[in-house]
């Protein structure tokens, strides 16, 4: 059995959901434009996971699997995402009204975020514990906002030097920086293994 | 079976969290807003401060349904509304923000929050109007002339506009009042050689491709029709019916204003000296030239200056060629005092900024409205 923290280290660094699995690109091509609503995002992301993914590997276990549900594990993973993220920004906005406005445009894309949906997904599959499912949560957000926040700091140099082609800028140029960073990122693979 | 079962039970309870949640947590106790340092009034928090604002009759103008896509709901928040949101950052200039402009929108509505409105923005109200009269004016352009409900009229001065809600959905379109502001005053309709009715204004309305709302005008707007609009709103307008000459360059759909200052000062006498420069692609563009004309006969203070800047050879035209703004240099000599006012699409409006200061208008005495 993988011990926690290695799960930590190789969700943020070797085995980083974006840069290595390339799940969560739509909202890291959208939130990658700034340093600060990148790590913004990066901080809801993580913040959300850490929730959400200890309570979906609950569901799963203590409700899907004794009842032999397994095959609805997607629907109910996707309504309690949904349905969590709402119940968050509704305790955010009465008990955090500080946190919430800093946060409260990220929340709602949170819901539409697959990175969350695959950590569900990857927890069920590698058939987890309670503390492996919580170390991967939390590293997985933090690889996220990690590679999120890299990629906007490259942006925003670029958008000083200015000299992106016109065909590639936006999404196309971001690609591309996600690509040599993935490359970077190998660099960290002989650090862990897990599958 | 017990599947169908456990997720039926799972979902009721998430529905069952999600509104004890509902509940208990999302009223946000007394809040109020302060409009302008005077006016305190007592609102439910937790809605967005444009929903709050037009709940309590403040109609600040906004185009998107409260999505932060227009950048239209621009209001100053002077206290608590937090930091400014990223969805903001785009729409809100530096200076804007150092005065705390925010998109009110995009500003959670929770315990106190102080808010400066212009003058002109605490007169718009929301009113009910039926279409009475759909005219065709040119190929894509057609005058709607809306009648107020019993008794109501609209206060506004040349040059403004209104907001109309386009059925079926939360979205607003500005459109600028083309007829002069007497006829929508009950007091002054009263008049016994007067033939209008009810209080009415009218619009001018260019098709767009595509355009949510023009397409509605164009296409199924009919007389009879109930139309709610929010307004007047707007800072471009004619100020005063005395003073210097008034330079008026319009184009596209920048006819409308433009017509409702011509009219209003013709009502007067024309008081003041005032040239109209109107710029369209071809002959089929161009309307109301007769009743320009009509007026450039009788008031030697008034010219009419059309200038085509594609005429076809079918058109037949005799007049001014090329941009309007190229036209204005042969007909304003760069003396004596002079205001202008310009409305129609960017790109005139920027050559215009460019040509008026050489002709004596300085950048401080131009108004525009640019659309």
């Amino acid at each position: 059995m993988l011990h926690p923290l290695i799960i930590l280290v190789a969700a943020v660094f070797t085995h980083n959901i974006a840069l290595s699995y390339l799940i969560g690109m739509c909202p890291m091509l959208a939130m990658s434009r700034r340093v600060d609503t990148a790590a913004g995002m990066g901080v809801a992301v993580t913040f959300v996971l850490a929730l959400i993914g200890p309570l979906n590997w609950a569901i799963y276990r203590l409700v899907l699997v004794p009842t032999h549900s397994e095959v609805m594990a997607f629907l109910v993973f996707i309504i309690v995402i949904a349905s969590a993220v709402q119940l968050v920004e509704m305790l955010m906005g009465r008990f955090f009204p500080a946190l919430h406005s800093s946060f409260g445009v990220f929340l709602p894309l949170i819901t539409v975020n697959c990175a969350i949906l695959a950590v569900s997904l990857f927890v069920m599959l590698r058939e987890y514990n309670l503390w492996q499912t919580v170390t991967f949560s939390i590293g997985t957000g933090i690889g996220w906002g990690l590679a999120t926040t890299i990629i906007a700091g490259i942006r925003e140099r670029l958008q000083l030097v200015g000299d992106v082609p016109a065909d590639l800028r936006g999404a196309g140029i971001t690609m591309v920086i996600a690509g040599i960073l993935a490359l970077a990122f190998i660099g960290f693979s002989g650090m862990v293994a897990i599958q | 079976m017990i599947t169908i079962l456990v997720i039926g039970v799972l979902l009721l309870v998430i529905a069952i969290a999600l509104l004890l949640a509902e509940r208990f947590l999302v009223s946000h106790g007394e809040s109020s807003l302060t409009i302008n340092g005077e006016r305190v009034i007592k609102v439910e928090g937790g809605d967005s401060l444009l929903a709050t604002l037009n709940q309590h009759k403040l109609f600040v103008p906004s185009a998107c349904g409260g999505k932060a896509t227009c950048g239209l709901c621009k209001v100053q928040v002077v206290s608590g509304a937090g930091g400014i949101l990223p969805t903001e950052q785009v729409f809100v200039t530096r200076e804007e923000r150092e005065r705390g402009v925010r998109l009110a929108c995009q500003v959670k509505v929770q315990g106190h929050i102080g808010v400066r409105l212009p003058e002109g923005m605490l007169a718009a109200r929301e009113f009910l109007s039926r279409v009475t009269a759909v005219e065709t004016l040119t190929h894509d352009t057609k005058l709607v002339r809306f009648g107020l409900e019993d008794g109501d009229e609209l206060d506004f001065r040349p040059g403004q506009y209104v907001q109309l809600l386009v059925p079926g959905t939360d979205q607003f379109r500005a459109y600028s009042i083309a007829s002069p502001p007497s006829r929508a005053r009950s007091a002054e309709i009263q008049d016994p050689k007067s033939k209008i009715q009810n209080p009415e204004f009218e619009l001018i309305v260019r098709y767009v491709p595509g355009g949510l709302c023009t397409g509605w005008i164009h296409k199924a707007l009919s007389v009879g029709d109930s139309v709610r609009l929010t307004g007047p709103f707007g800072d471009f307008f004619l100020r005063g019916d005395e003073g210097p000459e008034i330079v008026a360059i319009g184009g596209g759909s920048g006819m409308a204003p433009m017509r409702s200052i011509v009219m209003h000062l013709a009502e007067k006498g024309m008081p003041r000296k005032l040239s109209l420069f109107f710029g369209a692609r071809t002959r089929r563009d161009l309307f109301y030239v007769d009743v320009f004309r009509e007026l450039e006969a009788r008031f030697a203070n008034f010219r009419y200056i059309p200038a085509l800047s594609e005429p076809r050879p079918q058109d037949g035209w005799d007049g001014e060629t090329g941009f309007i703004t190229q036209v204005v240099g042969k007909y304003v000599q760069p003396d004596g005092e002079k205001e202008a006012v310009l409305c129609g699409p960017p790109p005139m409006i920027d050559a215009a900024m460019r040509v008026l200061p050489g002709l004596g208008v300085p950048a401080e005495r131009i108004q525009f409205d640019k659309f």
